[in-house]
């Protein structure tokens, strides 16, 4: 070690100081409690693996893992089915398309927006009886009476699954339209003059090669999907209504330490949720790399 | 080399004669097929962006109209209650000082966060010391692990410390972002050689002084693409915020959105169109200026990795 290589330590002190104390101790310590019936004041004691087990066994930590599921799945569907679409038509050589920088910029401004001021706006606009979406449906004559949208379980996840595909789909087709411009054109060519239509040249040149984004893309979605929260604990009354529907990981774990104070359950509950994550992410590794071999020497 | 191939068959073409008329009214049908396949593909992407834009539409034009209007019935049409309702508005909530929190917050965030990021980035690329790579590697592990992991801890270390309803815990930990790190130690380790900095060190410049005039220049683009991202999530943040303040002067603006849906502003829609409007159009119009910057952001973010 040279002289000046101490300065190495210099640089990376401050960054692990306040890593040690505001990231790694606060994972320790909900770790810690976790096996306590800690509850917010007074003192822990420890219980074990008792939360461990009333997680297992809990209907509603079950009931916030499929909903979240739900909602996350098929908002995760037609969004990326909607970027890929959408990357189709960009990418298509026959019909070159003008505005590209233009639709990228319209379709991505929902992403941008405050998520809890998106979820205000459209808990007014999907209001049952003055909420734009059904003034606007009935003058119309979609519909011949207001749907209560955040009424009834069904209309009140897929509404949130809509919010979420209109805020993302934009940023699925960012990236992947950059995935589609980083493939050589000379694949395109080559299948052009092969007389591929459009359906093959997409099929067996594009999604093979986008498959590395399109993993980026389901893996970041997916762990943003698992932390839901702003959404459903804005659009209606913050514990899930209707009938426990919008009740999501990240809404159950908020709500068992700070409003009814079980901070050791709640404990139990965030390191439930890390596992299911680290789980979930591992099978989409896998899944996707299944029938791959690797190449020599390539990690 | 589309082009070429066209040239080249057009010149076939015209070489069989006999052929030519066939095959020019057959290029006719072909071209008329393709612009009207390009009509309907522009149609459909006007439609996506108009549904991208309009919530955000009847979002500004039911902040003009009155709680009354709203109530009747749905209008495309502006409305004239916009001073009445910003009143109302201005009677129950401070909205400005939401988006100076934020503010305050955000920018306090990023640049800390893109500051200490390049230091720790610098010095895990340019020196060689023991326990590196296990550092460098174990960062990476945490890099893993979700916020909400350690909420509980992270609310009682700050019970601990003295700092709720404070935006100390906001802002510090800002200092370790593990991400930035990664991303900018990429950056450096393939735009700055170390020459440069044996030259610096030869001409008697310190350590630190190598760091500030020589590779924050350098590292300058990419913490700006960083700052974009850092910027964005600590503005949108709602959890933290939500659960380390009380005061609703303190509050940020996404805290302040929850806390006006329960106030009695909720009672008329106008206002409550207008206290969301207020905490959205600022952020449309630095997109206005932004949008390419941003956009290039988020593609160079995703492929390069």
């Amino acid at each position: 070690m040279k002289k000046l290589d101490r300065y190495g330590y210099v640089f990376i002190a401050p960054f692990w100081i306040i890593f040690l104390i505001f990231s790694i101790y606060p994972v320790a310590l909900t770790f810690y409690y976790s096996f306590t019936n800690y509850t917010g004041s007074g003192v822990a004691e420890v219980v074990g693996l008792a939360n461990y087990t009333r997680l297992l066994t809990d209907s509603y930590f079950l009931e916030a893992f499929v909903n979240t599921w739900k909602i996350w799945g098929v908002n995760f569907v037609l969004q990326i089915g909607l970027a890929l679409l959408l990357a189709m038509i960009f990418s298509d050589m026959r019909v070159k398309l003008k505005g590209l920088s233009f639709f990228r910029s319209a379709f991505f401004l929902p992403n941008l927006i405050t998520i809890s001021s998106v979820a205000l706006l459209f808990g007014i606009l999907l209001d049952w009886q003055h909420g734009s979406l059904n003034m606007m449906l009935l003058k119309l004559g979609l519909i011949s009476e207001p749907i209560n949208w955040l009424n009834e379980p069904t209309t009140a996840q897929l509404s949130v699954s809509l919010i979420l595909t209109w805020m993302w789909f934009g940023h699925s087709f960012i990236v992947v339209m950059a995935g589609v411009s980083g493939i050589s054109k000379d694949y395109y060519e080559a299948a052009l003059i092969d007389g591929a239509n459009r359906w093959q040249t997409f099929i067996s040149i594009t999604l093979p090669l986008l498959k590395p984004i399109l993993l980026y893309i389901m893996i970041t979605s997916l762990i943003g999907g698992l932390q839901l929260f702003d959404l459903p604990m804005l659009l209606t009354d913050g514990v899930g209504s209707p009938d426990g529907s919008l009740n999501t990981m990240v809404l159950y774990l908020y709500n068992q330490a700070f409003k009814y104070n079980n901070y050791g359950y709640a404990a139990a509950v965030a390191y439930g949720l890390f596992v299911i994550t680290l789980l979930f992410s591992a099978i989409v590794f896998k899944g996707m790399f299944k029938n791959e071999r690797r190449k020599p020497g390539q990690v | 080399m589309i082009g070429k191939q066209e040239q080249n068959m057009k010149l076939h073409s015209t070489n069989r004669t006999e052929n030519g008329n066939a095959f020019a009214m057959q290029e006719n049908a072909r071209k008329k097929k393709r612009r009207l396949v390009k009509g309907m593909i522009y149609t459909l992407l006007i439609a996506m962006a108009v549904v991208c834009f309009i919530p955000f539409f009847m979002m500004i034009i039911n902040a003009t109209r009155s709680n009354e209007a709203i109530l009747a019935g749905f209008s495309l049409m502006p409305g004239a209650a916009l001073a009445e309702n910003y009143a109302v508005l201005k009677d129950y909530v401070n909205i400005w000082s939401g988006f100076k929190n934020s503010l305050i917050v955000s920018v306090l965030v990023t640049v800390l966060s893109g500051y200490f990021s390049a230091m720790t980035a610098y010095g895990f690329a340019y020196y060689e010391f023991k326990g590196k790579n296990v550092l460098f590697i174990f960062m990476l592990v945490m890099m893993m692990v979700p916020g909400q992991l350690g909420l509980i801890g992270f609310y009682e270390l700050s019970k601990t410390l003295g700092i709720l309803d404070s935006f100390i815990p906001l802002i510090i930990p800002s200092i370790a972002s593990p991400f930035v790190v990664f991303f900018l130690r990429q950056y450096i380790q393939t735009t700055l050689h170390p020459s440069l900095i044996e030259a610096a060190r030869i001409d008697g410049a310190g350590e630190f002084k190598i760091f500030h005039i020589v590779a924050v220049p350098i590292m300058l683009p990419a913490i700006a693409t960083m700052s974009i991202f850092t910027f964005i999530g600590s503005w949108n943040n709602y959890l933290m915020p939500l659960v380390l303040l009380f005061s609703p002067e303190k509050y940020t603006l996404p805290v302040l959105m929850g806390f006006l849906k329960g106030s009695q502003v909720a009672e008329n829609l106008g206002s409550l169109y207008l206290g969301i409007a207020i905490s959205v159009v600022p952020i449309m119009i630095a997109f206005l200026f932004l949008s390419k910057y941003i956009v290039n952001s988020i593609s160079a973010g995703s492929v390069k990795e």
